[in-house]
């Protein structure tokens, strides 16, 4: 599922039309059969360039590849869109049940959206789908659902205790209409029109059972313009998410998925969008950026270190007796060192940057959709969120505007529905 | 699953009392432009699974599928069954009917353009041919099944199961996922404005078709 250290899911287009250059080498008839497919290799291939068939032949070896045909499984232990690269593009859709609709409405609702996700993150074309033509390109098009208290109490399931708005922070300034959810669907995709097209059909089958609470766009840089699993910048400038686990590793499954449990194989989601004031960091010279968060802004380098991956010595002290990296220090607070704690989550944040107030001054509204995913929301994420609401510098310029707290199913395999271990 | 199921005698009930309306009409052997086969005889359309007629030997189902098969959600009268319906024997099939517990009766249905810039919809007479290694499109503006009489409301995310009657008495029996869906808004005329077709003119039933301009 992880685009680094996977071999299947991250290139599946250019992994497969490699393949097919080789077989078009060894193996007589392949090549003439074409993108289809034959043989022991068919499947494998068929899965692999899917969509794209004709995209390019042995013949045109000067045809740039195309990643449009690439696909991210669907099925699996954990729902995509956890502990996979995050693609271009989100949209984050907060929906809410209507009045009326039971039990049976939710697993008829689920149902839907499961198949469609299925046949949409594949390239295939969902039941009724009239513009069927919009989805051979998914370019790793994930789907992931998240449910809020409400959709289990309708479920009739057990809430999980944690399963609730977070504690109101001092530095929260949020709006409703970036708040909470019944039902939550994070859909990702490197390409925009396809995330536009999924979006839609999602939404026309989740029509008659939910009415749209918030939507949220997201992106992020463009695929491959950087290297695969590269830190990005928020948009302030600085590389953001340095502390990461790298996907695939034990350190994210012990920080991300819940180990046991209804919710076993799933994890905690928190959403908030975090308005970043662009208008007013252009005041801030290039030193007081560093010092706010405790990292250098060209390496992300801790300002003890050199490296992005250096750790922070936060023992170190300046020449006038202070603390090298700063006691308001945005990463000294999220690190934990001063109250003798440490927490880690995971961050898979995307940007945001819309037209500013008609008739305003500004010339920004922009900032972080904020996500993460942690097994514990109140042993991980609540105790860092707390302590950067009582102290982390970089308050200065940014500030909470939505917050939603989501529980992230575990995975589905074929046939059945997304949060059916849940919810059956 | 369909949500609702008709009792077995008044399915039956109903299939004789169709066929029984199907014989009288006396329908000739199909001209069918679908599928250019010759042989694709039938006693008729509708719900009524026919009796071999000798034209068609069995068929194999194992070689009959209909993928992606889905209904139109309404609350009430008649839904549209889509899909395609692949043949992938070595010898003509034609579809000459199909029942469901969801439906009172079942036809298969023709659109074609009305003339006045709309598309109208009727019965096809004897069947959709489909020929050897060929499919059939069920879709909304096109060839479709017609669920008629139903016997519940079909919810959006329920499955409805619905059995193709062929030409030869093969029958396949398929599971259609019910999704809502804004078009399928063709008008229906029945072309032979007898029994059980009046009163489903102009087609109050349920979303199914509430068209505008039309009428």
């Amino acid at each position: 599922m992880t685009r680094r250290d996977a071999p299947a899911p991250q290139d599946t287009a250019d992994r497969g039309r490699r393949r097919l250059l080789l077989a078009g080498t060894t193996g007589a008839g392949l090549v003439g059969a074409g993108l289809v497919g034959a043989g022991a290799a068919g499947a494998l291939l068929d899965r692999a360039v899917g969509p794209a068939r004709g995209a390019t032949t042995p013949a045109a070896p000067a045809e740039p590849a195309l990643m449009g045909a690439g696909t991210l499984p669907f099925h699996g232990a954990h729902q995509a869109g956890v502990e996979t690269e995050p693609q271009a593009h989100a949209t984050f859709l907060a929906l809410d049940l209507r009045d009326g609709v039971d039990r049976d409405g939710v697993l008829r609702l689920l149902r839907l959206l499961t198949d469609d996700a299925a046949r949409l993150t594949a390239g295939q074309a969902p039941l009724a789908d009239v513009e069927p033509e919009m989805v051979t390109a998914p370019a790793h098009l994930t789907v992931t659902a998240g449910f809020g208290p409400g959709l289990l109490r309708r479920a009739e399931r057990e809430v999980p205790s944690w399963l609730a708005p977070l504690p109101a922070f001092d530095i929260d300034e949020l709006q409703d209409a970036f708040c909470d959810g019944d039902l939550l669907l994070q859909v990702g995709s490197d390409d925009p029109v396809t995330l536009s097209h999924t979006v839609r059909m999602l939404l026309k089958d989740a029509r008659s059972f939910t009415t749209v609470r918030w939507i949220q766009h997201g992106f992020r840089r463009a695929h491959r313009v950087q290297r695969p699993a590269t830190t990005q910048r928020n948009l302030f400038g600085q590389l953001d998410g340095s502390a990461n686990a790298a996907l695939g590793s034990e350190d994210f499954s012990r920080i991300v998925w819940i180990p046991e449990g209804p919710f076993a194989g799933g994890t905690s989601m928190v959403i908030r969008r975090i308005r970043m004031d662009l208008d007013t960091w252009d005041e801030a010279d290039r030193t007081a950026r560093e010092e706010a968060v405790g990292t250098r802004l060209d390496t992300g380098a801790p300002l003890t270190g050199t490296e992005e991956t250096d750790d922070a010595d936060f023992t170190a002290l300046t020449e006038n007796g202070f603390s090298r990296i700063a006691e308001f220090a945005h990463m000294r607070r999220a690190n934990g060192v001063d109250d003798g704690e440490h927490q880690e989550i995971f961050r898979r944040p995307f940007h945001y940057d819309v037209p500013p107030p008609a008739g305003s001054d500004a010339i920004s509204e922009a900032g972080q959709i904020f996500c993460s995913f942690q097994a514990d929301l109140e042993g991980q994420f609540v105790p860092i969120q707390r302590r950067l609401a009582e102290l982390d510098l970089l308050n200065q310029w940014t500030t909470p505007i939505g917050s939603a707290v989501f529980a992230i199913p575990p995975g589905c395999a074929e046939g059945e529905y997304l949060g059916q271990s849940v919810l059956a | 699953m369909s949500r609702t199921t008709l009792p077995p005698t008044l399915l039956r009930s109903s299939l004789s009392r169709r066929a029984a309306l199907l014989g009288a009409l006396a329908l000739p052997l199909a001209a069918c432009s679908a599928g250019g086969s010759d042989d694709a005889g039938s006693d008729g359309g509708g719900t009524g699974s026919s009796a071999s007629d000798g034209a068609t030997d069995a068929v194999d189902t194992a070689t009959l599928s209909l993928a992606d098969a889905w209904v139109k959600a309404v609350e009430s009268g008649m839904s549209g069954l889509f899909g395609t319906l692949s043949n992938a024997s070595s010898s003509a099939v034609t579809l000459v009917g199909a029942a469901s517990s969801a439906a009172g009766m079942v036809q298969l249905h023709e659109t074609n353009a009305d003339g006045s810039g709309g598309m109208s919809m009727k019965e096809k007479e004897g069947g959709f041919a489909i020929p050897a290694g060929g499919e059939l499109r069920l879709e909304p503006g096109g060839d479709h099944i017609m669920l008629m009489d139903l016997t519940a409301p079909l919810l959006a995310g329920d499955a409805v199961d619905v059995t193709l009657h062929f030409a030869g008495g093969a029958e396949l029996p398929v599971t259609a996922t019910v999704k809502d869906f804004a078009g399928a808004q063709e008008n229906y005329s029945p072309s032979d404005g007898g029994g059980e077709m009046e009163g489903m003119e102009g087609m109050d039933h349920g979303s199914m078709a509430s068209d505008g301009g039309d009428e």
